[in-house]
């Protein structure tokens, strides 16, 4: 008996993912995020996307492809301030943003992947994001529900991956890697190591590959995953 | 605000960290509080993205492309860090686990409301990690100008923008003093070198009780 192998082409892979479709992207900035596969996302040219990532990255890489080629309908995100693109797009109607407080965002992923159906929080109960909101009085005081959020897909960004799909994160990378890789129906994750089975320790392991689909190895690592030159 | 008034500010903001504590400093003038501390400090700062135990900024030619701060500032980790995704590092804010958190405002107000996160119509990058650390921090400090660009204070009776979080406010540290909110309304505590009572009670938009005792300077 042995583990199956999940290694895939990237845009085999990719060429899963139908306009219209819901796309959880990982990173916070730089660090973490996906970009062979959204530039793989942007050549294969699904439309109406609705992408979920806290921030927007910077202008000119990663989200801002998908923006620039008029992929994206809506982004759920909880900081776009460092993409003038989405700003731009949010105020003149061209893109509907739903700002989530950060951890709250993530977790609403974390909540998809236990497979509830959400929780109950009062943080930003005295906040314009409280509009609309659910109200529910508990033993504790009143707080609001937040229910879980899911995608169809995730694209993740790992330092390390199995053939199963185990994977492992480089330093603060990690950030929503882990989570959106437990709250899409198909998770697709981009390695920059593809390891025989047995090659990340049990213990080593942040996400364990049943949660996993594809794994696809990165070829040598394109500039944009570099140190940012300001 | 001359660099010197900042450097003071930012000083003084950095005497409230006690040894022992776990700490958020928020993007912007709260990160510069780091410099500040003495060189040993045995203090734990946290960063939304991940991390608990951040070190140093790194010199150029010597970062790690995968290891930032929330800000994107190239980072470097203290021995006895930890790394960790976004939803434990939200649970160290919401669970309590932050003794302090110093953040920026654009306006903060006597009941302790804070307002910095967006400008309608003008200013909108979404909130960030900036509601659950103000809502949640055991402490909350500000770090601002005493008043804006345009000569309006910064300090007022009633937020006008909306809020990040209500009552949240403990220390507002600014460039002219320290005023502390209490249960009766905003107290001046401390002064800056150089600045009368009186100059502070005219740049605060808001009632500011000023103790009969002597104010300490920094």
């Amino acid at each position: 008996m042995s583990l199956p192998d999940k290694t895939c082409a990237m845009a085999e892979a990719i060429a899963r993912i139908p306009d219209g479709a819901s796309v959880m992207l990982g990173g916070f900035g730089v660090p973490g995020t996906p970009f062979c596969l959204i530039e793989a996302l942007v050549e294969h040219g699904a439309r109406d996307l609705t992408i979920i990532k806290n921030d927007a990255n910077e202008a000119g890489i990663g989200v801002d492809w998908l923006l620039q080629a008029g992929q994206v309908r809506r982004l759920i995100t909880s900081h776009i301030g460092l993409n003038p693109r989405a700003v731009a797009m949010m105020n003149d109607g061209s893109l509907d943003v739903e700002f989530n407080a950060q951890g709250i965002l993530a977790e609403r992923i974390r909540a998809a992947g236990a497979g509830v159906m959400g929780f109950v929080t009062n943080i930003g109960m005295d906040t314009v994001l409280a509009e609309g909101k659910q109200r529910v009085e508990t033993a504790t005081g009143e707080g609001m529900f937040e229910p879980a959020l899911h995608a169809d897909f995730a694209l993740v960004h790992a330092d390390c991956a199995d053939h199963f799909g185990n994977l492992s994160f480089a330093a603060s990378a990690r950030n929503f890697n882990p989570l959106i890789a437990t709250a899409a129906r198909c998770v697709i994750a981009e390695a920059e190591r593809v390891v025989p089975l047995g090659g990340i320790a049990p213990d080593d392991v942040h996400t364990p590959g049943p949660f996993v689909d594809h794994v696809v190895e990165l070829p040598t690592l394109p500039e944009v995953y570099g140190v940012v030159q300001r | 605000m001359s660099s010197n008034a900042r450097s003071r500010m930012l000083a003084r903001a950095a005497a409230d960290i006690a040894p022992g504590m776990c700490v958020n400093l928020g993007i912007g003038l709260p990160t510069q509080v780091v410099a500040h501390l003495p060189t040993g400090a045995q203090v734990c700062l946290h960063s939304e993205n991940g991390i608990s135990g951040v070190g140093p900024v790194r010199p150029a030619g010597q970062e790690d492309r995968n290891l930032i701060d929330a800000g994107g500032s190239y980072v470097s980790t203290l021995p006895g860090a930890a790394f960790f995704d976004s939803a434990l590092s939200f649970a160290i804010v919401r669970s309590g686990r932050l003794d302090l958190t110093l953040l920026g405002a654009f306006e903060v107000a006597a009941n302790g409301d804070l307002a910095n996160w967006i400008i309608p119509g003008r200013f909108s990058p979404g909130p960030g990690g900036a509601i659950e650390l103000a809502q949640r921090a055991r402490r909350v400090g500000v770090l601002t100008a005493h008043v804006d660009k345009a000569g309006n204070p910064k300090i007022v009776e009633r937020c006008t923008l909306p809020l990040t979080a209500a009552g949240c406010v403990n220390r507002i540290y600014s460039d002219m003093a320290v005023c502390d909110v209490t249960p009766d309304g905003l107290v001046l505590r401390e002064l800056a070198e150089g600045v009368r009572a009186e100059d502070v009670v005219a740049a605060t938009g808001a009632r500011l009780t000023v103790p009969d005792t002597e104010l300490p300077v920094f």
